[in-house]
């Protein structure tokens, strides 16, 4: 029964995964960028949760909007500023750029809020649920739900609505898409606010049942390369089975082998993937 | 091919002001600001061969220097060998590993090579943190007095400054002897194109695995220098990501590909580094990584070519004659 509980923390675990890293694979497939900073959004979505829940009270509703705002209007900036200047620039700019966004937002961060670790005020969201005969905290579960929604809804903007096929248009052919009447720079600085956006909700998310630091975002970052890498660069529902497998992976593997070897397993999968099969799991050969 | 004299005058003024410096400035601080000014141009000068000249920008290069900074004081701790014997065995480590990754990792190209790089030393750095052997977490201690001039142990900083000096002028010369081979042809052809370069005939995979392997040695030597001359060595210092993030941002900063750009990058941002820390006291560390992030980002917005292609486009008219003459 506990291997089962372990389990299914893992995968609500997982999904939160899946929400951040839909964020990294839509900018990865539709503009070839790879941005190491991403994992710094997730660790800014959790800050801002943190600030929101101190100065506007309410709950998850209200911190997790504020977060994925916020997120969202970094992303479109971090686009207009750097991103849109560097993208047809030389490799090691484009490198170097992100490289550098992380490095200057981590330890920003770790001059702002200190290096210890934080937690959210309890919220409306405790207690316990038993599914089962398997007791699950309420929060984990409530974000683990949402964020498959929240990943399922990226989707489906992505594939069925106007917009979705306007970003899609400007992926595949840039001067098409141009002559279609479409813009392709407000198409990727929209891409980018999804993306960090989908970066800060998964981090206020996570920040409900999760203490953090600044320098999450390190390991968020890999782990999101990770998910990526095993779903298929640039695909959405490769992200989600992906970050499913991930967090079930991690959970599985903390329980049987201990919790420091949790990183070990995945990074090591991820450069055994990377070897084998470059393009992904789900991905096109 | 003869060298126009301008530039060999430049050279040797470079020289002289590099052997001289502890001689002027002969406060331990500054001396020591001078060893960690060459530990750092070591350590970018062998990431330019491979991220510099081959364009394939490896954000894992610690795997390299932390295996050369563990072998001296691993093989002290246990076996009671004098740390300079760890050199060579660093050495062969890192080059073993160098063919090991560089066969499957070189069919990445672009992010996802500098991506696999991360990777790897990532992989490396908590593993060590969990072996035993290694001293885990905590890591090791080399021997706590000077010994001799045999083992490379001194008190002062001053004969670690021309140990290392040695060692710069080693590197930069195989550099330079690369730069006018068919060799450094085949790098430069690499990193302008690399199908462009297989189809006109260039042996693209041995030679980005032969740049690789050099690049690992020079790199495993300075973290060997780094563990010999601190007595000290943990899994953050040796494998941790900002050891790799350092290589490449002086680098970039100075010019990549270029061969002293290095070295220019490692005058500005040491000195810089240095005084953070100083000024800022113990919080200065964040602040110099902010002062990292930011500078990184302002060379990747305004100048992807560092500062010495800005050099080459303001530096005025009479300059650029005598540089080119």
């Amino acid at each position: 029964m506990l291997l089962l509980q372990v389990i299914v923390g893992g995968l609500l675990l997982g999904a939160i995964y899946a929400l951040f890293s839909s964020g990294l694979t839509l900018i990865w497939g539709m503009m070839n960028f790879i941005n190491f900073a991403h994992g710094e959004f997730v660790m800014l979505g959790m800050y801002v949760a943190l600030l929101a829940v101190v100065w506007l009270g309410g709950g998850p509703a209200v911190f997790g909007f504020a977060a994925a705002v916020a997120l969202f209007i970094l992303g479109v900036v971090v686009y207009a500023g750097l991103i849109r200047h560097v993208m047809r620039g030389p490799m090691i700019a484009q490198i170097l750029s992100t490289f550098g966004l992380a490095l200057l937002l981590r330890y920003t961060a770790f001059f702002i809020f200190s290096a210890n670790f934080v937690s959210l005020p309890q919220t409306s969201l405790s207690g316990t649920v038993n599914v089962g005969g398997i007791l699950m905290p309420l929060a984990q579960l409530v974000s683990g739900v949402l964020a498959v929604a929240l990943t399922i809804g990226l989707h489906f903007m992505l594939t069925r609505t106007a917009i979705g096929s306007k970003l899609l248009a400007v992926s595949e052919d840039r001067n098409a898409a141009m002559l279609m009447g479409i813009r392709p720079n407000r198409m990727q600085a929209l891409a980018w606010g999804l993306s960090a956006g989908a970066g800060g909700i998964a981090g206020a998310l996570m920040a409900i049942s999760y203490p953090w630091s600044p320098s999450v975002g390190e390991t968020f970052g890999l782990t999101a390369f990770v998910v990526v890498a095993l779903g298929g660069f640039g695909s959405v529902p490769g992200a989600l089975y992906a970050g499913l497998i991930v967090g079930l992976i991690q959970a599985v593997s903390a329980y049987w082998l201990g919790p420091i070897y949790k990183d070990i397993v995945v990074y090591a999968l991820f450069v055994a993937l990377l070897w084998l099969r470059p393009q992904g799991l789900m991905g096109k050969a | 091919m003869t060298k126009p004299p301008v530039v060999h005058s430049k050279i040797i003024v470079l020289a002289a002001c590099l052997l001289l410096y502890p001689l002027v400035f002969s406060d331990a601080f500054y001396r020591d600001i001078g060893v960690t000014f060459l530990l750092a141009a070591i350590s970018a000068s062998a990431w330019n061969i491979v991220g510099g000249y081959a364009g394939q920008v490896s954000v894992g290069h610690s795997m390299f220097y932390g295996i050369g900074a563990y072998a001296p004081l691993l093989f002290y701790q246990h076996f009671g060998w004098p740390p300079i014997a760890g050199i060579p065995i660093g050495i062969a480590s890192s080059i073993a590993l160098a063919v090991l990754i560089g066969a499957p990792t070189f069919r990445l190209t672009g992010h996802y090579f500098s991506m696999a790089t991360i990777a790897v030393a990532e992989l490396i750095r908590i593993f060590t943190g969990t072996w035993e052997f290694a001293g885990a977490a905590i890591g090791l201690q080399g021997p706590a007095v000077a010994r001799g001039w045999w083992d490379l142990t001194f008190r002062g900083e001053l004969p670690y400054y021309y140990i290392f000096l040695g060692v710069l002028a080693i590197l930069l010369y195989v550099t330079y002897a690369i730069e006018q081979r068919r060799f450094g042809y085949y790098l430069r052809a690499i990193k302008a194109g690399e199908r462009a370069a297989r189809s006109l005939g260039a042996p693209v995979r041995e030679t980005k695995i032969k740049a690789l392997v050099l690049s690992a040695t020079f790199t495993s030597v300075a973290g060997s220098l780094y563990s010999i001359k601190t007595g000290f060595i943990d899994p953050e210092s040796g494998f941790g990501i900002l050891v790799s993030v350092q290589m490449v941002i002086i680098a970039a900063l100075g010019g990549a590909g270029t061969l002293f750009g290095p070295l220019v990058g490692a005058l500005i941002l040491i000195p810089l580094q240095t005084a953070t820390n100083t000024w800022f006291g113990g919080s200065g560390s964040g602040l110099t990584y902010i002062l990292y992030g930011g500078i990184i980002v302002l060379i990747a917005r305004f100048e992807p070519g560092g500062l010495f292609e800005l050099w080459d486009r303001i530096a005025p008219a009479r300059w650029k004659r005598s540089h080119a003459a």
